[in-house]
């Protein structure tokens, strides 16, 4: 396959950064996206240039490091897919293909396609968590769990964290990210007793670090490659909503 | 170098309890004067750190990662062995235990193996306090699953993201201490030098990946949780960024590596399409509960599998081992497919693969019962390859995936470093020469939430009187001006080759001789080409840009620079060891039916390599291995 690319290049946080085009010869339709970044990346060495900074480390779509924005889109055109799990096969010989970083301002560049992603760390650092210290537990089974619950529990603790969500969102809201883990931990009976109060401390901060408001678009629940639904979004609301109403 | 195991007197059964019940300890007030690293954020980690911050002590945790939750473990699918004995089948921690040494093939400590055996049950109520979403039965108790090498359900499992949940529960423990300040958290973040001062270990020089700038970090004791060095491979299951740096850079500092060559080759991950492939990507080995592994009985059958009767159908595990079957250890199953696909059975465009067959269980369970168990893994195949598993065979073959050799340490988790620690993955300790599935997600939390949390106070019980380590110490600039020297290396010899071509031609010369099969003759030729392919890489190896900068290229060089001195360890370790054991296959060393051959009269021992200086041949120590409780017998899955 031929490939025209059109890649984001910026040398730093700071820096002015802008679209640069590249042809590729010989692409491989069963080849990663990313593989194919690699084949790019050892021409410009070869050549003398810098290669392009992207995110991505597992290449098998759990890490949640790598995200690209593709043509337009966050993760590129397959649903349920992460950047590093789409294959050349899905694109046509001859196509232009645009890539982009995830951008939002609580994101910044570091360089070219790479991003600082820290804010997610700083929202579960907030309280997206089980007070429980090592040692402490009790036998697993001395809490039955429906296999519903923990399915859906589940479902919701499936997040990657790669950003997919704010990167779409014309807000550039993390509430989806945010909702996740809230809802995850509050279906759960161990999670129930800081459940409220969870919600309050993971929203200020999610506000504090920049994100935008949820608008229920619903743009984050079509782009997330783990498919989490907005259910999660309602769930936090109401948890939020009912620290508000028990706030002493 | 001194190897004193210090495992515990008493009977096997006693001996952690007795270790628990005498070691120093650290009080309360004390815990905070004292400085912890850690390097590694995954599994062992995350749980270390976190662990060790809830007691009181101050940890600094160190990733390469942009988030520790991206950390490794993140990948593994398919569960977490504990003997709960919840399916009332028989087991019990001795059990366990018994499975382990055996799945190792007698290559392990008992004292140590017990002991992960003893503390399994406890990490599933800590798991399941942090919120981890485990399958349920519908009466809401936990459900298990079988996995390879083993004849009980003791496989606990969420989906096929186990260390995805396992690894966001230690996360989340750990993001809490952040929260509360006992943990100072370094992401991007690569530890590129140990510092050593008077024969302890006292700090890290470490690189910031997003500005380039050199950083020392001195602490009272350091904690290596590093994961495994698989990648040295190229093409294997780990992810792009795993190393053996920091335990390769702290063996060149005193640190013994044990059992180099112990390298489990995972029998079901999705065959290479291309040269241009980064990775292959692991399909758990849980799948092998419900199919069934084939190949035609005719060797280059060009038919498609649905066109293959049964009676032409060779399940060649099911035939070998009839008494476990298709969930016959990793090694074996590995070595089976490898012979067949040697022999001209392999399936696929490249003839490299075998087919694993749901055809049965969805018959037998139906679609909608095979979907819930294994759902995210067909679809990941079907995102790869772009075939769907419900209607055709999945094509595997066998690829790089866990190092059960790493830092030797003893039974405290300490290296022959004192104040250095190895925990989960980057030691050598537990799997002996074959890990068994489900154990490594095991072992790299019961390290880090139970058994390091004991021994460093121990340790550290004697460090009371130190003083707070400074960085400005003579041994952390000699230390830094060595990191600082080799960059600057890397960067000057402007050749024409990248350091991934070089990773590439390392990972199949290893992949060729130091991998499935071994003999004395190819291991002795890859040590001669392992040398000559690092001389050319120090004369025409290229990196572009600078060290002041984000430069992932020089991150890789800095890598594989260090791949290139271990692969020569793995080499000696291999040749060394005229036996063949666990993933440890020597052509020389088989039976009439092709079976490992073990010589515990001359082997019952493990490998442990010094550091003998640049381009020296390692020195050979040995650790004897001592069975009291059982007696090692030949390793049968017939």
């Amino acid at each position: 396959m031929k490939i025209q690319l059109k890649i984001w290049r910026q040398e730093n946080a700071r820096a002015q950064g802008r679209m640069v085009d590249y042809e590729l010869t010989d692409i491989n339709p069963e080849m990663s996206f990313l593989e194919m970044l690699d084949v790019l990346n050892e021409q410009l060495i070869q050549k003398g240039d810098m290669p392009v900074e992207f995110d991505h480390d597992c290449r098998e779509g759990i890490c949640g490091q790598c995200g690209l924005f593709i043509n337009g889109r966050a993760h590129g055109p397959q649903e349920a897919t992460t950047t590093c799990q789409l294959h050349m096969r899905h694109f046509k010989d001859g196509d232009t293909i645009y890539v982009e970083p995830f951008r939002s301002r609580a994101f910044p560049v570091i360089k070219d396609l790479r991003i600082d992603r820290s804010a997610f760390d700083r929202i579960i650092q907030a309280g997206g968590y089980i007070s429980t210290r090592t040692g402490d537990a009790p036998e697993a089974n001395a809490i039955p769990i429906g296999h519903d619950v923990a399915e859906a529990a589940f479902d919701a603790a499936a997040c990657i964290g790669c950003g997919a969500c704010v990167a779409t969102c014309k807000n550039a809201s993390a509430a989806l990210f945010t909702g996740a883990k809230v809802s995850h931990l509050a279906m759960l009976p161990q999670g129930q007793p800081e459940a409220a109060e969870r919600a309050r401390k993971m929203v200020a901060q999610m506000e504090a670090e920049g994100f935008g408001h949820c608008t229920n678009t619903g743009a984050c629940e079509v782009e997330c490659p783990q498919e989490i639904s907005i259910r999660h979004i309602a769930r936090m609301n109401f948890e939020y909503n009912r620290a508000g109403a028990l706030k002493k | 170098m001194k190897l004193d195991a210090k495992i515990p007197e008493g009977p096997l059964q006693e001996k952690w309890s007795r270790y628990k019940a005498t070691c120093r300890l650290v009080s309360p007030n004390n815990k905070k004067k004292l400085d912890i690293i850690v390097v590694g954020a995954g599994l062992a980690g995350s749980s270390a750190a976190a662990s060790l911050a809830e007691m009181g002590y101050r940890v600094k945790s160190f990733c390469f990662q942009d988030s520790p939750r991206r950390a490794h473990s993140v990948a593994a699918q398919g569960g977490v062995n504990a003997s709960k004995n919840y399916h009332n089948d028989g087991d019990s921690a001795f059990r366990m235990f018994y499975d382990t040494l055996k799945g190792g093939d007698f290559r392990a400590r008992e004292a140590n193996v017990y002991r992960l055996a003893e503390c399994s049950a406890n990490l599933i109520d800590q798991a399941v306090a942090q919120g981890v979403p485990f399958a349920r039965e519908y009466g809401g108790y936990l459900a298990n699953r079988s996995f390879g090498g083993v004849q009980v359900s003791r496989t606990f499992y969420a989906r096929g993201q186990t260390g995805q949940q396992l690894l966001l529960g230690a996360y989340s423990a750990l993001s809490r201490q952040v929260a509360e300040g006992n943990v100072q958290l370094f992401s991007r973040h690569e530890m590129l030098g140990l510092v050593v001062i008077d024969g302890k270990a006292r700090g890290i020089i470490a690189r910031n990946l997003d500005t380039g700038a050199i950083e020392r970090h001195a602490a009272h004791t350091v904690v290596l949780a590093t994961g495994g060095y698989g990648k040295i491979y190229y093409l294997s299951t780990l992810a792009m960024g795993c190393n053996g740096s920091a335990i390769w850079r702290a063996h060149k500092k005193g640190a013994g590596f044990a059992a180099a060559s112990w390298t489990q080759i995972h029998p079901t991950c999705l065959p290479q399409s291309g040269a241009y492939q980064s990775k292959l990507t692991l399909m758990s080995e849980s799948l092998r509960n419900d199919g069934r592994i084939w190949v035609p009985k005719k060797a280059n059958d060009p038919r498609p599998p649905g066109e293959i009767p049964e009676e032409e159908r060779d399940y060649y595990l099911e035939r070998r081992y009839p008494a476990f079957g298709n969930l016959a250890p990793r090694d074996i199953a590995s070595r089976a497919a490898k012979e067949r696909i040697d022999a001209g059975f392999g399936v696929g465009a490249q003839r490299n693969a075998v087919y694993l067959d749901f055809a049965h269980a969805i018959r037998e369970y139906g679609i909608e019962t095979i979907r819930e168990r294994y759902g995210n893994l067909f679809r990941m195949y079907e995102k790869i390859t772009g075939h769907n598993a419900y209607e055709r065979p999945m094509m595997i073959s066998p690829a790089a995936h866990f190092s059960m050799g790493g830092l030797w340490v003893d039974y405290e988790l300490m290296t022959t470093i004192p104040g250095l620690f190895a925990i989960g993955e980057c030691n050598f300790s537990d799997h002996g020469a074959n890990r068994l599935g489900a154990n490594s997600l095991l072992q790299a939390c019961v390290d880090g939430y139970f058994i390091l949390p004991y021994t460093i106070g121990n340790y550290l019980a004697g460090e009371l009187g130190t003083g707070k380590i400074s960085p400005e110490a003579p041994e952390f600039e000699t230390a830094e001006r060595e990191v600082r020297d080799q960059l600057g290396r890397l960067l000057t010899i402007q050749g024409n080759r990248t350091a991934t071509d070089y990773h590439k031609e390392l990972g199949a010369l290893l992949y060729d001789k130091c991998g499935v099969l071994r003999t004395r003759e190819g291991l002795r030729q890859a040590i001669d080409d392992i040398r000559a392919l690092r001389a050319d890489f120090w004369q025409n190896l290229k990196v572009p840009g600078g060290a002041e900068q984000v430069n992932s290229e020089l991150e890789k060089a800095g890598r594989v620079a260090d791949y290139l001195e271990l692969a020569e360890v793995m080499c000696y370790d291999a040749l060394t060891r005229e036996e063949s054991c666990g993933a440890h296959f020597r052509e020389e060393h088989q039976t009439a039916d092709g079976e490992a051959q073990r010589r515990d009269d001359q082997f019952q021992f493990v490998s442990v390599w010094a550091y003998a200086g640049p381009e020296e041949e390692p020195e050979l120590h040995r650790e004897g291995l001592v069975f009291e409780t059982i007696q090692p017998s030949v390793r049968s899955y017939k």
